[in-house]
């Protein structure tokens, strides 16, 4: 029996037709809308590496029903540039060193931006540090990982107060 | 495939050239934080099919039945791979020519030697329904009892142990030297079965068109893995092609196709349609290797002013029933320590388990962990501060063999890290530090050491006529930055800025880098760029002094030197030409060259090559829970020259936490009755996460290496665990007076009454 | 993973209604279920998708002084809602000490309640397990049991609860409300779950089709200025609890009025210790009725394995709990995940 959903993903409405109800959103990224930026390290929420923003939550996406998720939104790592221009955390991280082999990366650099918008952690290290427990990194760049979290945190902060000014 | 949008930081920093020496950015970040970096699952080539590799539940045994009629009937099954019908091989997976090349499981017969081994393969039109296909096989075993462990079964001295070392190696008496000693330690450690756990599991997506296949891959090695795959499948390793332009971390897992790999290549042919396999988590403890569990009976002597009168390490480990692999754990005694009498020695026993393999640092881990352990139990024995007592038995040549070291700046590397981490002062005795939390504070010391290899590689350069450059190699980058570091070098030996110089690398079809392991790769893919860019220059120069319009005509016996895109006289740098106008006048578009590189066969009688380091670290200990933190880790490493700073503290860094997962986390649990990890997973199989690591330092001491390569490179791949391991543990000591001796430390270990 | 029917009740009614098709199951956000669901330990026939009924996800106060949670409040809301937090400090360590950001972001509370057990032989279709297959025997008995229960267990299931979120409920005395074919009930939360016996398959004493819609817990006033969460783990974040403890006390002129003690990890049960609370009733708070509470909160303790540590373990974190919580909740709340280490200060060179 075929199933239809809408999903607005990086921005754009999409009706996906699924004629499997057993898809989980990792895999309808990966696998059939064409997105594979978002990775699957372990499919049972146990390493972050499939991280991806639900409407604006950060979320495990191997452990999320497509089908469950009809009229969400989705931002994956795919839709965090504005063009050519890196968002602030992207562009930290590679000023970090905040990654090596880049498989966890997507996922580190989605729960970075969840975190931020979470605005839980602040700039304390110990907090980032916990808030990105989420995240396994085998490369072990944790600690370009919360270098680049505090800076882009903060070129954020301060873009919004230009903004805001 | 080259990489777009290099970024460049261009902080001032130690400039051995033009590019090499300085920290820049990845060359491959930009891909990789936007999610554009393809690995080898990503990929998608249309009519696509998805295995599921069905995989053995039982460790010994045979497989009685399978119901594929069930999985066949399930919706969206297109085809069961199993013995029965598995497509004709040109070679026996169990054939085993050369060291390299390890016995694999595909599919060859019934028979089950370990658990997780590959029984059938599902594919289907979809993941969802080659997945439950592979449920539905339902295979029925006929199962023996499982040998497990390493009391299981009489014990043998290997053959030879690691990469053909000899399981027994002694200088001196070690007897007498004991007997002499005013101070023994005799003691035992263990060390468990570990798992590489690469974030990015295995996979392949193989297609094949006519003759020819194309494979996306993760590899290490990627000519060796082409050749084997050419072997079993019997066609020319020039119809294969393997891209792996990135692997999501390999840490020694992914240096040889697989099984499992061959069986979606062999799917592929069945079908007639591209395959992709992704192995399940758990699917990977088991056909991908792992690093075997030890017992390390170390017997140290020491006189009565700390200098050790001999070292004895003795090895126990496993292998699988099927094939040889024994983690050279005692090696680590024939370099760290002087002394006048040493043995090192090996047993091992075969399990019911999948063939160990290499994994970061094999045989300087465990085996570090042990020896580091005991010389600190030796100096504790001996009244001594730790770092004086290594100190007092610091190798001014290579013990076991006398050889001089190429190099050693460990000494520096003493220094500046104690120094950084404020060692002075440290009390003797353990159990004297609390912080004002209450928790119990230790302070501990480890040193850190890994062999400088080379292997064997190839590369070509080219000069196009408009003066920039092209190089090329089948390098593999697993994450330590390759695409990066090799590019500079690669800059460098054509005189060009890294930004005109595209860098090809990770696919089959480029020179042969050589493997991707044994901390070489930098060095000996490196090496092989450095040799084609000479020989590229020098066919410039040639071009030049034979060309009567060029200012360089007659250079002849003074030579041309290059530098930034242009050749200078060597006499008379106001005279000079670009690259570009030297080859447009010649009519060409462009020139190539290339070069090799292999270790210098006499290099290794003359010299003892290693990179070292020291490491500090600082644990907290809860009195009364006995929950661990490493709170501070300091570490010194002296590697011959750098070529990227960032990228080389951000190699010790991974090392060093993995050395702190070595001590405090991470171990398979095996379950001896059925020989199956039941930990196979993520969330119970420890690695570190972001909150364990509470502060971490790295410090690059300066060495000049004039022997181990031309460019004075040794490796920082693994060197960085083994140290780190044994520091946290010895601070686990210096914290609570309890001397943990089988690793990981466990809360438990710590609970005192 | 076995191929299913896919319903979206928009109601509980219509919910309640779908659940009588065989083998049907709940999904709320999925995070254990679907895990369960592509290891094979959980096959059902139908999913009743619970997430699109509206109204299950308010946090709503009630006039008594307590709390009313919606079933489908997602952990992270409820850890850092600023009223929930003040009110119920040791409620949101606890949510914060358990799996990760993002799968807190997901999800539910009512979800946490009914997670089942991370015991391997649970999750491997494999081995015996006479949770997931009556009758089948326990893999766990005589296997690698180091993290198994050590109360209430029975030789047919050594299996324990891996909640951190309930261990705190139960000592507050929490209340399931559940929407069955009946009706709605309500059942402390403590009565919900079922110790192993000689059938460990029944958790729960739910009945088919029973939904929970939302937990209660009363006035927090009590105990809100002195409670505390504390969990001990094999890496500092990420990880199931080998040992957990939630200790909240009403002070009263220096003297404990009340006390409430609960355990995690020691159990098929978020385990409250009423034996101890009896004891701290009426005394000062100091180290030697602490572990009086924590001798008798483990007085029928007994291994099931390679796991006699876990009975001095719990003892000790009921020591350090209590003192925790008698110096009172931290003034920045939420606090960091419930480990030992939540400040580390320099060392110092005195014993």
């Amino acid at each position: 029996m075929p199933f239809s959903i809408s999903l607005t993903v990086n921005g754009v409405s999409r009706n996906v037709e699924l004629d499997d109800p057993r898809v989980t959103l990792l895999d309808l990224l990966r696998e059939r809308l064409d997105l594979p930026g978002t990775k699957k390290g372990c499919d049972r929420g146990q390493c972050g590496a499939c991280t991806v923003l639900v409407d604006g939550r950060r979320v495990n996406s191997c452990l999320a029903l497509a089908l469950s998720h009809d009229g969400a939104e989705i931002t994956t790592i795919e839709g965090v540039a504005q063009g050519d221009e890196l968002h602030p955390v992207q562009a930290a991280f590679i000023a970090h060193d905040a990654f090596q082999c880049g498989f966890c990366t997507p996922g580190q650099i989605m729960s970075a931006i969840g975190l931020i918008n979470e605005g839980q952690a602040g700039d304390d290290p110990e907090r980032i540090r916990e808030a990105m427990s989420g995240n396994l990194c085998r490369c072990a760049a944790y600690v370009g990982i919360v270098d680049a979290v505090i800076e882009a945190q903060k070129r954020l902060a301060d873009a919004g107060r230009r903004e805001a000014a | 495939m080259p990489l777009e949008s290099p970024l460049v930081l261009s902080s001032p920093h130690i400039r051995h050239g033009s590019n090499a020496g300085q920290p820049i950015t990845r060359r491959d970040g930009v891909l990789k934080v936007t999610g554009k970096a393809r690995y080898a699952a990503d990929n998608h080539p249309p009519g696509l099919l998805y295995a599921v590799l069905a995989t053995s539940r039982i460790a010994r045994g045979r497989v009685k039945s399978l119901n594929v009629e069930a999985a066949r009937s399930h919706k969206g099954v297109v085809e069961v791979m199993t013995p029965a019908n598995r497509p004709k091989l040109a070679q026996d997976p169990d054939e085993r020519s050369n060291p390299f090349m390890f016995r694999m499981d595909a599919l060859q017969n019934d028979r089950v030697r370990y658990a997780n081994q590959p029984i059938a393969l599902v594919i289907a039109e979809s993941l969802e329904a080659a997945t439950e296909g592979a449920v539905l096989l339902e295979p029925q075993y006929e199962t023996d009892t499982a040998r497990i462990g390493l009391d299981a079964g009489d014990s043998f001295v290997p053959p030879a142990v690691g990469m053909g070392a000899p399981a027994e190696v002694r200088k001196g008496d070690v007897d007498a030297g004991l007997e002499a000693a005013a101070t023994t330690i005799d003691a035992t450690y263990e060390t468990p079965t570990q798992f590489h756990n690469a974030m990015e599991p295995h996979a392949i997506v193989a297609a094949w068109d006519g003759e020819r296949l194309s494979i996306d891959m993760p590899s290490q090695g990627l000519e060796f893995a082409r050749g084997r795959a050419a072997g079993l499948l019997g066609i020319p390793p020039e119809q294969i092609h393997i891209r792996s332009p990135f692997l999501g971390g390999g840490f020694g897992g992914k240096g040889f196709v697989s099984g499992p790999q061959l069986l979606a290549v062999l799917a592929a042919k069945m079908t007639g349609r591209p395959v992709k396999l992704v192995l399940r988590r758990d699917q990977l403890y088991g056909p991908f290797g792992h690093r075997p569990p030890t017992r390390q009976r170390v017997r140290l002597g020491a006189a009565r002013d700390g200098a050790l009168t001999a070292i004895d390490h003795h090895v126990r480990t496993a292998s699988s029933t099927y094939d040889d692999f024994f983690e050279p754990a005692a090696n680590v005694s024939h370099a760290l320590y002087a002394s006048p009498a040493i043995a090192t020695t090996y047993e091992a026993v075969r399990n019911d388990v999948g063939t160990p393999t290499f994994m970061r640092a094999p045989g300087e881990a465990p085996g570090s962990i042990a020896l580091e352990s005991a010389i600190d139990e030796a100096a504790a024995a001996c009244g001594m501060d730790p770092l004086a007592f290594r100190l007092r038995n610091y190798a001014e040549v290579e013990p076991i063999s006398g050889r001089p070291f190429s190099s050693k700046a460990l000494r520096d590397c003493y220094a500046q890290a104690a120094e950084r981490f404020g060692w002075a002062g440290r009390p003797v005795a353990p159990r004297q530090m609390r912080d004002e939390a209450g928790f119990l504070v230790g302070w501990g010391v480890g040193t850190a050491l890994f062999p400088a290899l080379m292997f064997q590689a190839q590369a070509r350069a080219i000069v196009k006529s408009d003066g920039t450059g092209v190089v090329e190699t089948g390098a593999h980058d697993m994450g330590q930055g390759a695409w990066t570091a090799l590019a500079q070098i690669a800059a460098d030996g054509l005189a060009l800025d890294i930004d005109q110089v595209v860098f090809n690398a990770g696919n089959s079809d480029l020179p042969d880098a050589g493997i991707a392991g044994g901390s070489a790769h930098t060095a000996t893919a490196g090496s092989a760029i450095h040799n084609a860019g000479a020989d590229v220059i020098a066919k410039l120069a040639d071009l030049a002094m034979g060309d009567r319009q060029s200012p360089l005509y007659g250079a002849g016996n003074q030579g041309v030197v290059a530098r930034n895109g242009r050749l200078h006289r060597r006499d008379d740098e106001a005279r000079s030409e670009r690259y570009a106008d030297i080859l447009v006048r010649a009519g060409l578009s462009q020139v190539e060259g290339s070069g090799s590189v292999a270790a210098d066969p006499a290099a290794p009688s003359n010299w003892a090559m290693y990179a070292h380091g020291a490491v500090f670290a600082e644990v907290k200990v809860d009195p009364d829970l006995g929950q661990v933190r490493a709170t501070r880790l300091v570490g010194a490493f002296a590697a011959g020259r750098v070529i990227n700073p960032r990228l080389v503290r951000s190699q010790y860094y991974g090392g060093m936490i993995w050395g702190a997962s070595f001590a405090l986390n991470e171990q398979a649990i095996v379950d001896g009755r059925s020989g199956r990890v039941m930990n196979a997973d993520l969330a119970e199989y420890h690695v570190p996460v972001n909150a364990d690591v509470v502060s971490l330092e790295a410090l690059l001491v300066h060495e000049d290496d004039p022997h181990v390569n031309a460019l004075g490179i040794k490796g920082v791949g693994e060197i960085a665990i083994t140290g780190t391991a044994g520091a946290i543990a010895n601070a686990v000591w210096h914290a609570t007076g309890i001397r943990v001796r089988r690793f990981p430390i466990r809360i438990e270990d710590l609970l005192t009454s | 993973m076995k191929t299913f029917d896919y319903v979206r009740p928009a109601t509980i009614a219509e919910a309640v209604a779908a659940s009588a098709a065989p083998g049907a199951a709940y999904l709320a956000s999925g995070t254990n279920l679907l895990d369960l669901m592509k290891v094979g330990a959980a096959r059902p026939d139908r999913l009743i998708d619970i997430t699109h009924i509206a109204g299950l996800d308010h946090i709503d106060w009630l006039a008594d002084g307590g709390v009313r949670i919606g079933a489908l409040v997602r952990n992270a809301d409820l850890a850092h809602d600023p009223a929930f937090v003040r009110a119920y400090p040791a409620v949101a360590e606890a949510l914060l000490s358990g799996a990760s950001a993002q799968l807190r972001n997901a999800a539910t509370g009512g979800g946490n309640l009914l997670q089942r057990t991370r015991c391997a032989y649970f999750g491997d279709p494999a081995s015996a397990c006479n949770k997931r297959e009556p009758g089948s025997g326990c893999d766990a008995l005589g296997g690698e049991n180091r993290l198994h229960a050590v109360l209430g267990w029975s030789p047919s299931c050594i299996a324990v609860h891996p909640s951190d979120f309930c261990v705190p409920l139960v000592a507050l005395d929490a209340v399931a409300e559940i929407e069955g074919r009946a009706g709605r009930r309500e059942i402390p939360l403590e009565s919900l779950y079922c110790l192993p016996g000689d059938a460990p398959q029944r958790e729960t004493v739910l009945e088919p089709g029973d939904l929970i819609v939302a937990l209660r817990l009363a006035d927090p006033t009590a105990f809100a200025r002195h409670a505390r969460y504390l969990k001990l783990r094999e890496r500092t974040s990420y990880a199931f609890a080998v040992v957990s403890a939630a200790a909240a006390l009403a002070m009263e002129e220096g003297r404990i009025r009340q006390a409430r003690l609960a355990l995690g990890g020691v159990a098929a049960k978020p385990w409250r210790a009423r034996a101890a609370e009896d004891i701290l009733a009426g005394a000062r708070p100091g180290e030697t009725i602490f572990r009086r509470a924590a001798e008798a909160a483990l007085a029928d303790a007994r291994p099931s394995g390679d796991n006699a540590y876990k009975i001095e373990l719990a003892r000790r974190i009921i020591v350090r709990a209590l003192t925790l919580a008698a110096a009172g909740t931290p003034q920045r709340l939420p606090a960091l995940p419930a480990s030992p280490f939540s400040s580390a200060p320099g060392a110092r060179h005195a014993a």
